[in-house]
């Protein structure tokens, strides 16, 4: 095997960071970042059901035909986002309530197929199972990350608490609202990017117009 | 019918799938970087909400929603919580058959952006639009949200990868280069069409 297990988990965290890098599972990343709380429940779900459907999906990938297996990918993917779906209602009612739709969007995260179709269907299972979690705690990192800036900048709290008094409330801080719009979340995401390539220059896309440097004469 | 009008005006802007909802935001990234390929994709995008919406629609007010079953002898039986599984089935089919014929007609014709488009079966994240357009609205105007919901999509990415064309030429600082400045001005889109549905701060 070409990968170790470890590199298999850490690779996606920031050098493979299915957000920034490999540009899938954007939507939720928009739109469950503007609170902490369920940033970080959104970022378990879905390492769970990607670490799973990847490794059923490698078990089963001998079997799939491969004029239906996005059906087949499907099926094993929403079945897994049911039973979250089922249990978040069950002991976590207000935060299912708030994530309502974007637990069913799990079904349709880009990085629970992007992984099943990229790496399970051809990989053994153990394999399977490591990537998938590990693209799951990458983007469970980003997550995280923006719902951070989000809340504490946007409403002045972390996890709830608050953490700068907002003048609201008789305190010093003015919330910047614009922060818990969704489109800030681009932002944010644009910044980061900006930031990891930096740091990480291998990751820089290669310009497809040069700047013609001009000779002083 | 005036009321489908409207609905298809806040279906194209004031809830436009992509900017103000954030759904496909991976393919609305990933694949606007020529116009014509957004433009295929946008069309297909299209193709599959007329389909999806309007099918799931049928499939909730037939088969799945309290009561719904009456016909078959069972009033009392609700089975609102396999819709998930059956929309998603019903998306999948339709993308997967998409493939299969955008594939047969790209070898024949010059249309070889259908390919990339469907090849993309990423298409199916926007089941979830069909999940939430289907639970509201009767057929008709399920017909009509699907159709104008798909248009809003394809006008977006379209008007994405203009963007994108112009930014080629552009001097953007390295780290920025492709990915991060493509959020940064979907960013700016989305807080543009925001003025379609007022800014609330």
């Amino acid at each position: 095997m070409a990968q170790t297990r470890k590199s298999q988990l850490v690779d996606p965290l920031i050098d493979n960071n299915p957000i920034t890098l490999q540009v899938l599972g954007i939507c939720s990343a928009l739109a469950v970042t503007s609170s902490l709380s369920v940033a970080f429940v959104m970022a378990i779900a879905v390492t769970l059901v990607t670490g799973f459907s990847s490794l059923f999906i490698s078990m089963l990938r001998n079997q799939i035909p491969s004029s239906i297996r996005i059906i087949v990918q499907m099926v094993i993917i929403a079945s897994l986002v049911i039973l979250v779906d089922q249990v978040l209602k069950a002991y976590a009612y207000e935060i299912s309530k708030t994530l309502s739709v974007f637990v069913g969007l799990i079904i349709t995260n880009c990085i629970v197929m992007g992984r099943a179709e990229a790496f399970a269907m051809s990989n053994p299972p153990v394999a399977s199972f490591i990537d998938g979690v590990g693209n799951g705690l990458g983007y469970g990192l980003i997550l995280m990350l923006v719902g951070f800036i989000r809340e504490l900048f946007g409403a002045g709290s972390l996890f709830g608490i608050t953490i700068f008094e907002t003048v609201n409330n008789g305190g010093w801080y003015v919330p910047n609202g614009m922060l818990l719009l969704p489109p800030s979340a681009f932002f944010i995401i644009g910044l980061l990017i900006w930031a990891i390539r930096s740091w990480k220059p291998m990751q820089v896309e290669e310009r497809e117009f040069k700047i013609q440097t001009v000779e002083a004469h | 019918m005036e009321g489908l009008v409207s609905l298809a005006v806040k279906a194209i802007f004031v809830e436009n799938l992509a900017l103000s909802f954030f759904l496909g935001m991976c393919t609305f990234i990933a694949v606007s970087k020529k116009i014509s390929t957004a433009m295929g994709l946008g069309i297909s995008v299209m193709i599959v909400q007329t389909i999806t919406v309007p099918a799931n629609n049928l499939i909730l007010n037939y088969l799945l929603a309290p009561g719904a079953l009456a016909w078959a002898g069972f009033p009392d039986v609700d089975l609102t919580f396999l819709g998930l599984i059956s929309y998603i089935g019903v998306i999948a089919a339709l993308v997967q058959i998409l493939e299969m014929c955008s594939i047969s007609i790209s070898r024949r014709s010059t249309t070889r952006w259908v390919c990339p488009a469907a090849d993309h079966g990423e298409l199916r994240h926007l089941g979830r639009l069909a999940v939430h357009g289907g639970a509201r609205y009767d057929f008709p105007e399920a017909l009509t949200y699907g159709a104008s919901s798909g248009f809003g999509w394809a006008l977006a990415i379209t008007a994405m990868a203009g963007v994108r064309e112009k930014l080629k030429y552009s001097d953007i600082p390295d780290g920025l280069q492709g990915l991060g400045i493509t959020f940064i001005s979907a960013g700016l889109m989305a807080l543009a069409f925001m003025s379609f549905s007022g800014v609330n701060l």
